[in-house]
């Protein structure tokens, strides 16, 4: 199955198979990450710069900051949701939760 | 490779989109095959219409170019019709009622929950009298800005209202200039004011003056590659070009042509000029321009005014704006309405339209502030139209902190908004007013927010820079702004000092009251311009000047807003949506 990802309005969504799926302006909670030096950091999305899919994982890079220490930047690859391979219905990551950035090994993705 | 959005706008864009939004007007909400959305929404930017955010969906933002700002006063009222009869949504917004238009920073009219199935009525009602949703967004040239009164005003070299003219009719619809890697703002300044603001735009006519052939010509100088947005700001820059009035449309061609076909397209967030300036530098900006779309000499930059410009320039001589009654070049006058955060109810515009004709001005000007004019008062008239009971509302004489705030659409409409902004503005203003004094010889004050990097508010270039942020407050995830200070155009344009980041929002009118009291006791003098004030200071003194601090101010929008369907709903989550609805707001039956 391939899905089709972009990131459109200038990044401020991403776009599952034609439909407009992760928005920016949510809180993501980051573990054994190096976007700063939080152990956990408190990572306001605020664009989408990469977005990729590997299967039926859709991933993405995204631009914020971290609200506990303020450090800017970009992420690593983070996972932002799945594709129901039955249904083909986007299941997307709840940001609150604990996301694990940059875990996989991961292809050059195109931009 | 080209981006997914320059494949769609490959497929179909342009002024064929058109007959596409009249097909779907005509078949509803409904017949936009949902796999197409993207592709779809992407081009009907071109034709005006934007989408609302996530809770909004069917629901579309219309915007309307009025070039430099420039409308006749049925112009105007038609405006206020449209917005009365088609602008309005489920719920209405506390502060403003249930239609309105927004007057913007690049002085167009915004226009909300607009259905696409009335959009054939709505264009048929605009394009009657002369208006147009045209390129108002998307990736070509936008609305032209510069001064709304040129030609009327006192204090100017060339009136641009011909060449703008000019451009305009010879820019939109134009095939040529229809696909561009993304917007172009063109901005052209004729007074001495510097009220054009090109200083942030793509391409930007300075007043100049030259001479050539042993005669002085009164021109442009042309600056490139301004732009505010994703905290990558520019000035445009100086590429040495002067450009007599006659051969404003060539140059402008030119520059929007190596736009066309330099800009990138692979990456649309290193499309905008300002990039490829940035790469190229501005001597070969020049020489590519002269070499490949210019058929003469360009002449060399001439003399520029910058030294006389107060638009937005942070001056204690002067104010910065167009506020106020000023002397028009035919004897009569101009007299500028605040309004605040450009928001005005449908009402009070129609109002506004039928005062002005009354008066018989002919022209209503939109500023980039948010503000507008009402021209052609005569001298015998005056007292009488300062008193109409709607300049009680829309002052020439606003308090300082009505004045100069500007605010962008926010979490109210915009997908990429971090925080709630025009209903949170207006709060501020009015604590600010009541609750804190101007230091002494303080007339103008400019506050900017921002709802996110976008910059739509011009945030940079206030003298108080407000940007959408989130912060933790007990823990828990509220709405904030990193804080600049000390920004402005004039003579020597400078961004805004980020000193404080991640204020909660309920703390910054308490800042901002603790800045001034700073700024008043440790100013040199009471002449000592807040912008002379900043740029005297380092970073580490900026940001020790004032601290944040809950006050009486009480922020009802401090939970996540972008969260909810629209923020000020009775019921404002997700799943109290009534979107997507029918024309009369009713929900769609879903499908799944
Ligand atoms: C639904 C509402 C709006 C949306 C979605 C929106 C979107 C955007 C975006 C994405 C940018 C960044 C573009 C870039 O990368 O160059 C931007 C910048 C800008 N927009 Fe808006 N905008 C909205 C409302 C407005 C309003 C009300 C105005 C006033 C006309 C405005 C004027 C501007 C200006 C002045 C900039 C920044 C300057 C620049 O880089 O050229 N926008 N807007
Ligand atoms: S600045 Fe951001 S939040 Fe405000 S209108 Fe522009 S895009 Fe939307
Ligand atoms: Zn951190």
């Amino acid at each position: 199955m391939t899905t089709d990802v972009h990131q459109l309005d200038d990044g401020a969504w991403v776009s599952v198979n034609d439909s407009r799926e992760v928005n920016v302006s949510d809180l993501w909670r980051l573990a054994a990450h190096d976007f700063c030096a939080c152990a956990l950091a408190d990572f306001l999305a605020e664009g989408f710069v990469e977005v990729s899919a590997d299967g039926a994982n859709v991933e993405g890079r995204i631009a914020g900051r971290c609200i506990q220490c303020g450090a800017e930047g970009v992420t690593d690859w983070l996972t932002l949701g799945r594709v129901d391979p039955d249904t083909g219905e986007f299941r997307p990551v709840v940001p609150e939760s604990v996301h694990l950035p940059g875990r996989r090994r991961r292809p050059a993705a195109p931009r | 490779m080209p981006s997914k959005v320059e494949r769609w706008k490959d497929e179909t864009y342009g002024m064929e989109i058109r007959e596409h939004l009249l097909r779907f007007a005509e078949e509803g909400w409904d017949a936009i095959p949902e796999d197409e959305h993207d592709a779809w929404f992407e081009r009907f930017k071109w034709w005006g219409l934007y989408h609302q955010r996530k809770g909004q969906e069917s629901y579309f933002m219309m915007r309307i170019g009025t070039p430099m700002g420039r409308m006749t006063p049925e112009q105007l009222r038609t405006v206020g019709e449209v917005a009365r009869d088609y602008a309005t949504g489920p719920v209405e917004n506390p502060e403003f009622g249930d239609a309105y238009a927004d007057f913007t920073t690049r002085q167009s009219i915004q226009l909300h929950w607009i259905k696409v199935e009335d959009i054939p009525d709505i264009w048929d009602e605009l394009e009657s009298v002369g208006l147009s949703t045209i390129q108002a967004c998307g990736d070509s040239w936008r609305n032209i800005v510069g001064s709304p009164v040129a030609g009327r005003d006192a204090d100017e070299l060339v009136d641009v209202w011909p060449i703008v003219q000019e451009l305009h009719e010879k820019f939109k619809g134009n095939d040529l200039y229809a696909n561009l890697p993304r917007k172009w703002k063109v901005a052209m300044t004729g007074d001495r004011r510097g009220s054009g603001q090109g200083d942030i735009n793509d391409l930007a006519f300075e007043p100049a003056i030259k001479e050539l052939d042993g005669e002085e010509v009164e021109g442009f100088n042309v600056n490139v590659g301004g732009g505010l947005s994703r905290k990558e700001p520019r000035f445009a820059r100086d590429i040495d070009v002067f450009c007599r009035p006659e051969n404003a449309a060539d140059v402008a061609a030119g520059m929007s042509s190596l736009f066309r076909d330099y800009g990138d397209r692979d990456d649309r967030f290193n499309a905008r000029i300002k990039f490829l300036i940035d790469e190229w530098g501005p001597e070969k900006m020049r020489s590519v321009l002269q070499e490949e779309y210019m058929d003469y000499e360009l002449p060399t930059a001439g003399q520029g005014l910058r030294d006389e410009y107060d638009y937005n320039a942070g001056r204690t001589d002067a104010h910065g704006d167009y506020i106020g009654v000023h002397d028009q070049s035919d004897g009569q006058n101009f007299v500028g309405l605040s309004v605040l955060v450009g928001r005005m109810s449908a009402d009070d515009v129609i109002e506004l339209a039928d005062r002005a004709e009354a008066y018989g001005s002919e022209m209503i000007g939109l500023t980039q502030r948010q503000n507008l004019i009402v021209g052609d008062i005569a001298d015998e008239d005056l007292d009488d139209f300062l008193d109409e009971d709607l300049l009680e509302e829309h002052s020439p004489d606003p308090h300082p902190f009505m004045r100069g705030s500007i605010a962008c659409t926010g979490t109210e409409y915009c997908s990429l908004s971090i925080v709630e902004t025009k209903n949170r503005m207006v709060r501020y203003g009015r604590w600010l007013r009541d609750n804190v004094d101007l230091p002494e010889g303080v007339n103008d004050f400019h506050i900017h927010l921002s709802g996110c990097t976008a910059s739509c508010a011009q945030p940079q270039i206030a003298d108080i820079s407000l940007r959408g942020m989130k912060t933790r407050k007990d823990g828990d995830a509220v709405e904030a702004f990193d804080v600049g200070l000390g920004g402005g155009l004039g003579e020597n344009p400078t961004f805004a000092d980020w000193v404080k980041m991640r204020v909660p929002a309920d703390e910054v009118p308490g800042y901002i009251a603790n800045l001034l009291e700073a700024f008043e006791a440790e100013r040199e003098s009471p002449e000592q311009s807040f912008r002379d004030f900043v740029a005297e200071r380092d970073e580490d003194e900026l940001a020790n000047l004032a601290e944040s601090a809950e006050t009486s101010y009480e922020d009802p929008y401090l939970g996540n807003t972008k969260l909810t369907w629209y923020p000020y709903a009775e019921d404002t989550s997700m799943d109290a949506s009534p979107a997507p609805t029918d024309p009369n707001d009713q929900p769609l039956p879903s499908d799944d």
